[in-house]
């Protein structure tokens, strides 16, 4: 690995973390946003035209509150908490492909910081860790709400995420490939998995709603019930990274939707384009598929209320996995059949 | 009983049938009926930059009127006090002397004249009960204070000023009265 590389690569790190922690924080706004129009009402308006420095407001907020940490909890642990839920929400995404190499400084720079050959298995292995964050703290919180939210998200998390894997390995079938990289381009142009796999999408969609703890799979929190679920007891910027990292995580599982069922990168007349303008045009492409799913999540979330628990579990286990298995089991023949194994 | 809007539905618990419990279904018809709220207009008035235009008959801040040549109408007759629901008008009448004919219109006047806002319900019984047109409800609103005291308003702040009269023609009845 040459320096250049190096430098390169640190670049893009630097910038996707940047970019994360901005969209998240946009989020947040857009959310608020989005409820208030949802629920004719106006929204955040008076930090800055159409309140667009209110995010910078809440974020100001949460660190001049006070950092409390209860007596009885288990002080490491409580403070690591926030930290894995907020790490793992960054580290996903690393393995996305952004879009097509741009060529700076006579270099062809690939907007992917690392292109693991199993890439999918690292984000589900990524985001698998991300219910350790919500587990800690709501073990080390001392406080049977937290703890139910605890509970509740790794029993979620555990339903779903079979139901999930079960869809994407369908998309590696269809690729042959674990390597996110390849799976975007294999479906240069139109040629989206989504036309081929709506059932694997659909399932996988849920499936991340479950794991992103979002409505109407947002159990772990819900107000109602549990107060605040598994971050009852944090506050000031603690509290603002579980409920930052959930928002990352909402922008980077809307990138892997896009990347494994709508061409990631890819647009339609895509050939028509050559070097830096085709990447430029690939990842606006990207963002606006992105900002699509983010809306939908959102879109979503404040229209339909929560399940209750044993619908959740009856919904994961005895809909979703079967209907994933089903999938998976004829795309295997069919693909069996077009290579001439059967 | 008969049904008194078309709104009654019955309510059963049959298990629900397969295009029901996919939710597929309701969840997209829920999710177009917010979409339909999101394109809806806003009707919120965004308050220190907009205001809202009262109706004509709204009930706000009393006023003792003047007459035309700058005479208070109040004659303290207490009907006013009498009729008023919530208990908030207090006043004390006295006698006009000799010299004070360009002050108040008729021989008798209140010497104080108190509204507790806090107790006012702005019903406008007093302005109804009132026979001297002497006591209006206008537009304006009670504004908010830190004491309770100085929520109980004297004719310092009831009395239109003789230069600066409070417009209540809109609240004038111009129609034919029936009862008196």
């Amino acid at each position: 690995m040459d320096t250049a590389m190096l430098i390169e690569k640190s670049a893009l790190v630097l910038l996707l973390f940047l970019i994360s922690l901005g969209v998240a924080a946009y989020q947040t706004y857009f959310e608020r946003k989005l409820a208030a129009w949802i629920q004719d009402r106006v929204g955040p308006d008076r930090a800055g035209p159409f309140g667009i420095l209110q995010p910078i407001a809440d974020g100001t907020k949460m660190f001049l509150k006070e950092d409390f940490i209860p007596a009885k909890a288990d002080k490491w642990l409580f403070i690591i908490g926030p930290g894995i839920s907020m790490f793992t929400a960054l580290i996903t995404s690393s393995v996305i492909p952004w879009g097509t190499n741009l060529n700076l400084f006579g270099r062809d720079i690939s907007l992917q910081v690392a292109d693991f050959n199993i890439g999918i298995l690292f984000v589900f292995g990524v985001v698998s860790i991300g219910v350790y964050g919500i587990m800690i703290g709501g073990w080390a919180s001392n406080n049977k709400y937290s703890l139910y939210g605890a509970i509740r998200a790794s029993s979620q998390m555990i339903s779903y995420e079979l139901a999930m894997g079960i869809s994407a390995i369908t998309i590696v079938m269809l690729t042959g490939s674990l390597s996110l990289n390849d799976i975007v381009q294999s479906q240069h142009g139109m040629n989206w998995n989504v036309f081929y796999q709506p059932l694997a999408f659909f399932i996988f969609f849920i499936t991340s709603l479950a794991e992103l703890n979002r409505a109407p799979f947002d159990l772990p929190e819900c107000e109602s019930e549990l107060i605040g679920g598994y971050h009852t007891e944090y506050s000031s910027m603690k509290l603002g990274l579980y409920l930052f990292s959930e928002y990352t995580s909402m922008f980077v599982s809307s990138a892997i939707m896009a990347v494994l069922f709508f061409g990631g990168y890819n647009f339609p007349g895509m050939d028509a384009f050559s070097g830096n303008t085709l990447a430029i045009l690939s990842i606006a492409a990207f963002a606006l598929k992105i900002f699509l799913f983010i809306f939908v999540i959102m879109w979503i979330r404040w229209t339909i209320p929560r399940f209750r628990f044993d619908q959740l579990m009856h919904l994961g286990w005895k809909v979703l996995i079967p209907v994933a298995i089903v999938n998976m089991l004829i795309t295997g023949l069919v693909v069996a059949w077009n290579q001439g194994w059967m | 009983m008969e049904s008194l809007t078309n709104r009654k539905k019955v309510v059963s618990d049959k298990p629900m049938t397969l295009w029901e419990k996919i939710y597929i279904p309701a969840i997209v018809g829920g999710m177009m009926t917010t979409m339909r709220h999101m394109l809806r207009r806003r009707k919120t008035i965004k308050y220190p930059e907009e205001t809202r235009v009262f109706a004509p008959v709204y009930r706000g801040q009393h006023v003792l009127k003047r007459d035309e040549q700058g005479r208070e109408n109040c004659t303290a007759c207490g009907l006013c006090a009498v009729a008023c629901p919530a208990e908030a008008i207090t006043m004390t009448s006295a006698e006009r002397v000799k010299g004070e004919e360009h002050l108040y219109r008729e021989e008798k006047y209140a010497s104080s004249y108190e509204i507790n806002m806090l107790r006012c319900i702005f019903c406008g019984l007093c302005e109804e009960a009132c026979p001297k047109e002497a006591i209006f409800l206008t537009d304006r609103i009670v504004t908010t204070e830190f004491e309770r005291d100085e929520f109980i308003y004297a004719k310092d702040k009831l009395v239109e000023a003789v230069d600066d009269r409070i417009d209540i023609t809109k609240r004038q009845f111009t129609g034919k009265r029936t009862d008196k």
